[in-house]
């Protein structure tokens, strides 16, 4: 492996700086490794965290047989579902649907390789030293960095979508061919509302994201609230969590996309959805909250980032199961309304004004004054289309079966 | 690394290739294409492109080919073709002859072209890179300087096609359609 190659291919990273020996390419393996491991047992503690979080909602009591307060209830469920009969059915298509479920895992974990999640970003530029080579506390930072979450997330379509399709069963196709739908729908949203981060960190590397939100400059409020609004909204509808999960609604379509899938290959659906859950909020707090950065409480140097990290992510699972447990589903026109008129716009329209208002800054205009010119440019855009639409409207009331000839 | 990454990546492309030809069911097909596309984003990594990677993977596989998938499933035609039927009569023979000049075309422009053996792909993207993101900002810099004409007139395209799509799909409610839809009530 040459020296050259290294450090852009695996993405930028100090330890490759020198060249790459046997060290570093085993501290790299330890990363991919406590990552893999990490994301694996956070998982089976979200899942318990939610299931008594949502009893505890509903007062109910919840798991609390297995382990202390039921915690082990997660483990029982996965060995439970090991040692079930795998039943592939007969009119299946048998490739595709053994490999669905994996389509949806391995994007779930890649994700994760992005996102810093410790190390000191006021001053150090996030680098921490393990074993006397310095690095990041990140699996990697490529150079498309934020990219890779949107690529990975518009191949995990694949695994729901096919594992529908694949299924030979109508329930399922029904399910996947609305997953795709709402999910490549929201894609558009999330990107979108991401435009606005890249814009004000100038940069796609999740790194350099971080470390331009030092301390309290976080995009939060760079941004102005809204983007991230629209982030978790379309990120909910991404994850297809409640009130956005009618891709498996239990009432109309059975269990969904996975209504065959039995033993191993349901539980590596269900680890896959978990995982992105957990993924999803870690971006959302490296692309709005400033990841690990936050005021050093602590006297060791490095758990300051870590726990302000742990803390943020706590936040968005949190509100993902208060969301789960408070809101009922959206029904399937309400969705792709709320999408597609809604979010794209809101979020084509704030990056606007947000380009408008560092435009001003940078030629020396009156900032404010540019961001209501700007303002006024899209009222009146938006006005224009709605009497657009509304004269449309009244010509087809008028003569519905006139063409456009 | 680099000729060992190519050959392997071009082993999958051409596989997945052969495989949109020679699949008898559409989503694999399909899905023979997502390998090709992933192939292609890996041999853009290769040459240090990678932002192409990443669109080559967002847009291509994630968007236009879901969307391939979407039309498949929704309109049920997910069956397997019989092939000794002719479409359109004189079809195979025509696109053999049109694949075989674009291949004689392809091998002449590589031949012919000034890119010697000696400046491969890494250095010919990087020549004028000084930091490490320029990679991006290069190609924001071509699109919205010298291409911006081309650029825009592409959006434009696009977007008429959008309009012009809906226009063509949008079926208005016929007066005998409707009159059937109220015998069923």
């Amino acid at each position: 492996m040459s020296a050259a190659l290294g450090p852009t291919v695996f993405g930028i990273d100090p330890l490759y700086v020198g060249g790459v020996g046997l060290a570093e390419v085993l501290i790299t393996l330890l990363k991919v490794g406590v990552a893999f491991a990490v994301l694996l047992v956070a998982v089976m503690l979200m899942i318990w965290f939610e299931r008594k979080l949502i009893s505890d909602m509903q007062n109910r009591i919840g798991p609390n047989l297995a382990g202390p307060f039921g915690i082990f209830q997660t483990l029982a469920d996965g060995i439970k579902l090991f040692f079930k009969e795998d039943l592939i059915p007969e009119q299946s298509d048998r490739l595709v649907f053994k490999l669905a479920p994996y389509l949806s895992l391995v994007p779930a974990f890649l994700v994760f390789a992005v996102v810093p999640v410790g190390g000191d970003f006021s001053g150090g530029n996030g680098r921490v030293s393990l074993f006397g080579h310095e690095t990041f506390l990140q699996v990697s930072d490529p150079p498309v960095g934020i990219l890779l979450v949107l690529a990975m997330s518009s191949v995990a379509v694949y695994g729901v979508m096919l594992a529908g399709w694949s299924s030979g069963s109508k329930y399922p196709l029904l399910a996947s061919v609305r997953a795709s739908a709402q999910m490549v729908s929201y894609e558009a949203a999330l990107g979108l509302s991401l435009a606005a981060v890249l814009l004000k960190s100038g940069s796609l590397s999740t790194n350099q994201i971080v470390a331009e939100q030092s301390v309290w400059n976080w995009n939060l409020w760079v941004t102005w609230v809204v983007p991230m609004v629209i982030f978790l909204i379309a990120a909910t509808a991404e994850l297809n969590r409640p009130p956005f999960d009618l891709v498996e609604a239990e009432q109309e379509l059975v269990g969904g996309f996975h209504t065959e899938y039995s033993s191993i290959r349901f539980a590596l659906f269900f680890l896959a959805e978990f995982m992105n859950t957990i993924t999803m909020s870690a971006i959302i707090v490296t692309l709005f909250l400033g990841g690990p950065n936050g005021p050093d409480f602590t006297t060791v140097g490095w758990l300051s980032g870590l726990l302000w990290f742990f803390i943020k992510l706590m936040l968005f699972l949190f509100a993902f199961v208060w969301l789960r447990a408070t809101l009922p589903r959206f029904r399937y026109d309400q969705l792709m309304d709320l999408g597609w008129k809604l979010l794209i716009p809101l979020s084509l329209g704030w990056l606007l004004v947000l380009a408008s208002y560092d435009v001003a800054g940078d030629r020396g205009w009156n900032r404010a004054a540019a961001v209501i010119v700007m303002l006024a440019i899209m009222a009146a855009l938006a006005g224009l289309l709605a009497l657009a639409l509304r004269a449309a409207r009244q010509r087809r009331e008028l003569d519905p079966q006139g063409g456009f000839a | 690394m680099e000729t060992a990454v190519f050959i392997v990546c071009a082993a999958i492309v051409l596989a997945g290739a052969l495989g949109v030809v020679l699949a008898r069911n559409p989503v694999h097909a399909a899905l023979s294409l997502v390998g090709t596309l992933f192939g292609m984003a890996v041999l853009f990594l290769n040459l240090e492109a990678h932002f192409l990677a990443a669109v080559q993977i967002i847009v291509y596989a994630g968007a236009i080919v879901v969307l391939f998938l979407f039309v498949i499933m929704l309109l049920g035609v997910d069956r397997l073709e019989d092939l000794s039927v002719e479409p359109i009569t004189g079809q195979r023979v025509l696109a053999a002859i049109v694949g075989l000049g674009t291949f004689v075309l392809a091998v002449i422009f590589i031949l012919s072209s000034s890119i010697g053996p000696s400046d491969s792909g890494p250095q010919i993207l990087t020549r004028d890179i000084t930091d490490q993101y320029s990679n991006l900002r290069q190609i924001a810099d071509v699109l919205f300087t010298d291409y911006v004409y081309a650029f825009e007139a592409t959006a434009a395209l696009l977007t008429i096609s959008v309009v012009g799509a809906v226009v063509m799909s949008r079926r208005m409610a016929r007066s005998d359609e409707t009159q059937d839809t109220k015998v069923d009530d």
